[in-house]
């Protein structure tokens, strides 16, 4: 892809992009008093903000593009992360959980659990979620950087830094309600920057059944545009069920229907949805109950129809791609200039009478697999016609046999856009990227401040201790010095100073992704142990009064242990022990990565449940039923909605939602 | 918290959407519209995003009217 240069107009719609998103955090700016305005906006925001807040923090641009990536490698079954997997437990969320997480008057998920259990189980969710959510937000970073570069020709430190300097400005100035209004601009332009070109593509296709014909080719040979060794059933990438309910084998992904709905479907995605800080920050936000609990209703709308603009990007990628005319390919990885030059050295020296040796000789050059067939024409074609440098690298960039998915998205931008509607394609790329950014450093510094610094001064620096008092007529006299807290100032202060140090540990955490691509993929493994078992913690800490501390604390543990072991002890097909699984020793072989992650979350889940359940039975409560009103569901006087429209009541709207999806999927069948 | 965020916007919006039928209707001949099939999107996407963004307004102006700010 050669890099695009931007017109006037691009780069003024790129400038009053920032204005206004600066403007907003400048007039917010007035409105941070406390500590409690900056770190949680103190529960004053309408729903219909909170609601697309909520989805634009999870739309970061990792998403956005790892969504596009999924449609093109397993077609539209990708679609179950939000059918069968979002959907349901944002619905879950609203109804039942949100009570607790705002009646509780909790400041954050953590606290919750510190409520509810003891300052360990809160403390292990805090430090993991203060970790991840900086790794994940300097991940991004690193993604967004190397895709502009690739676009833009932009180097990579000034997309890094003139993106998070102005994201640290309106969070410094105005908080969480400064994260949170721009995350819904940042929505509305996600979906209007994204919508023409996904509106572009599938025109270009020749519309909905000429995509569903060429993916049906593409099924049955994928190897043809290196997607899979393996060939499947012509509805393959475009059925979300069939091909599922068929068995790993018959599925791009891989996965069994018991993997899928109860890993991905209720570990994961409850996982996520329902415990992620994230996301749930948003919804603590809102300046009600009723808006807390109808918060993640309103996200599920637009969460529903979102694969029509995140997944069919993917799909439309592969469809082009089997159409010579239209003169695309998936974009093969990153390959230097020096390489691409070698490459084009091995061409030229090659002799088609050993046409094996000069193939490899190309392979070699570029580091990559490639299309025998497509090399072995180039070599003899110079040989015969000899080509300039430029029309054989040109080629060879065809030639590359492996895929770059991530940069789908950007090629597609590249491929449909004239300038003005570049710059709001490249604008919602940039949005993506900042509401995600925004959403990791604003929940990260209320997690600091709130869940380790002043829980840390409470229970550990500052705790009441004994202490002997002097009396001035030299008696003495034993006290307890009690714990005084430091002003709100204080932590108002800490939390806008941990909002640049944050950011600053993020730049780091990107430019270290950067030269370590396998440290990337190790954090992201080790997030996926911690995330997996969290959910059995908060459910049975929200639906079990006889959950206890130790139980909570351990059975946490416990399944942080299972999703490290069964990773251990378990590989996907095709692998090599070590980073994948497998270092112990392989006791199953799994279908596919896919497969391996959804297997680890059930265990994890069970482990976690087990454990806690167990350990719990065997050890003693330490809080009275009273002091657990309000924090389980048996001892918690239910919410009252018969006072509402019977549409807008959460568990109405909620089962309004499922019904819709249940129609999604069986229209997609 | 005393901004309504449908000002933002719709004042954003409607500033893309004026900005890019004005340059789609200045390069309507450009053969840069071969990149999006031959239709001049910026015209055509420019008309979406000012509608788009001139309800927007209209939504903060009701709004403004229902709860006028304090004297």
């Amino acid at each position: 892809m050669q890099p695009i240069h931007l017109a006037w107009v691009d780069y003024s719609i790129l400038l009053a992009y920032v204005v206004f998103i600066l403007g907003i955090g400048w007039a917010l700016a007035r409105y941070m008093k406390s500590s409690g305005d900056f770190l949680t906006s103190s529960r004053s925001i309408p729903t219909w903000v909170t609601g697309l807040a909520f989805i634009a923090a999870n739309l970061g641009a990792l998403e956005l593009v790892g969504m596009a990536a999924c449609g093109a490698q397993y077609g539209i079954a990708t679609a179950h992360f939000y059918w069968v997997g979002a959907i349901p437990a944002m619905v879950f969320l609203a109804v039942f959980m949100m009570p607790f997480y705002y009646g509780s008057k909790a400041r954050s998920a953590p606290e919750y659990l510190k409520m509810r259990f003891d300052e360990r189980v809160r403390w292990v969710n805090a430090f993991a979620f203060a970790v991840m959510t900086l790794a994940t937000s300097g991940i991004s970073m690193n993604v967004l950087a190397i895709l502009l570069h690739l676009l833009l020709g932009w180097k990579y430190s000034w997309s890094l830094w003139i993106c998070s300097v102005v994201v640290v400005v309106y969070i410094f100035k105005g908080g969480l309600t400064s994260a949170i209004y721009t995350e819904v601009l940042q929505f509305f332009l996600i979906v209007l920057g994204f919508a023409p070109v996904v509106w572009l593509g599938l025109q270009d296709v020749g519309g909905w059944g000429a995509l569903k014909s060429r993916l049906a080719g593409v099924a049955q040979h994928p190897a043809a545009l290196a997607l899979s060794e393996k060939t499947f059933r012509p509805d393959a990438w475009t059925s979300a069920w069939k091909p599922l309910l068929a068995g790993p084998a018959h599925n791009p992904m891989g996965v069994d229907v018991f993997a899928m709905v109860f890993g991905l479907g209720f570990v994961l995605s409850f996982g996520y949805w329902c415990t992620n800080y994230l996301v749930v920050q948003r919804a603590m936000a809102a300046k009600n109950m009723t808006a807390a609990r109808n918060t993640p209703l309103v996200a599920a709308i637009p969460k529903m129809l979102f694969p029509a603009i995140v997944i069919l990007p993917g799909l439309i990628a592969v469809a082009l791609a089997t159409l010579p005319s239209k003169d695309y390919r998936i974009p093969p990885p990153i390959i230097s200039d020096a390489s691409y030059a070698k490459a084009v050295d091995a061409v030229q020296s090659a002799n088609p009478a050993h046409m094996d040796a000069g193939i490899q000789a190309v392979s070699d050059a570029l580091g990559a697999k490639v299309y025998q067939d497509k090399v072995s024409t180039l070599i003899s074609a110079n040989a015969q016609h000899p080509e300039t440098k430029e029309q054989i690298k040109t080629a060879l960039y065809g030639s590359v046999a492996e895929n770059d998915y991530d940069a789908i998205i950007p090629s597609l931008v590249a491929k449909f856009c004239p300038h003005g509607l570049l710059a709001l394609a490249l604008l919602a790329l940039f949005a993506s990227f900042m509401s995600g950014m925004a959403g990791n450093i604003t929940a990260f510094n209320t997690i600091w401040t709130y869940d380790l610094y002043q829980s840390f001064r409470r229970n550990v620096l500052d705790r009441p201790r004994a202490a002997t008092l002097i009396r001035p007529d030299g008696g003495t006299e034993d006290i307890t010095v009690a714990y005084k807290d430091l002003s709100d100032t204080h932590y108002l202060w800490m939390g806008k100073g941990v909002t640049i140090a944050g950011t600053l540990l993020s730049i780091g955490c990107a430019y270290y992704f950067s030269h370590y691509n396998n440290a990337m993929n190790a954090l992201q493994l080790v997030f996926a142990f911690v995330n997996a078992p969290i959910f059995a913690t908060y459910f049975l800490g929200m639906f079990w009064k006889r959950t206890t501390g130790t139980g909570a604390f351990l059975g946490l543990i416990g399944g942080i242990l299972t999703s490290v072991f069964f990773h251990a002890l378990t590989l996907a097909q095709g692998d090599l022990p070590g980073i994948k699984g497998g270092y112990i020793h392989v006791v199953k072989v799994l279908p596919s990565e896919m497969a391996q992650n959804f297997w680890m979350a059930i265990f994890a889940f069970t482990g976690c449940f087990i454990l806690t359940v167990a350990i719990s039975l065997a050890t003693a409560r330490t809080k009275t039923d009273e002091e657990l009103k309000g924090l389980v569901y048996s001892l918690t006087p239910k919410i009252k909605d018969h006072e509402k429209h019977f549409f807008l009541r959460p568990a109405v709207l909620g089962t309004i939602l499922i019904i819709a999806c249940v129609i999604l999927n069986i229209i997609f069948w | 918290m005393g901004l309504d965020l449908r000002w933002p916007i719709g004042l954003m919006f409607t500033f893309f959407g004026a900005l890019l039928i004005i340059y789609g209707a200045a390069t309507n001949s450009s053969p840069m519209y071969e990149l999006s099939l031959g239709k001049n999107i910026n015209l055509i996407w420019g008309g979406v995003l000012l509608v788009f963004g001139v309800l927007m307004l209209f939504g903060a102006m009701r709004g403004s009217k229902k709860h006028p700010p304090p004297a």
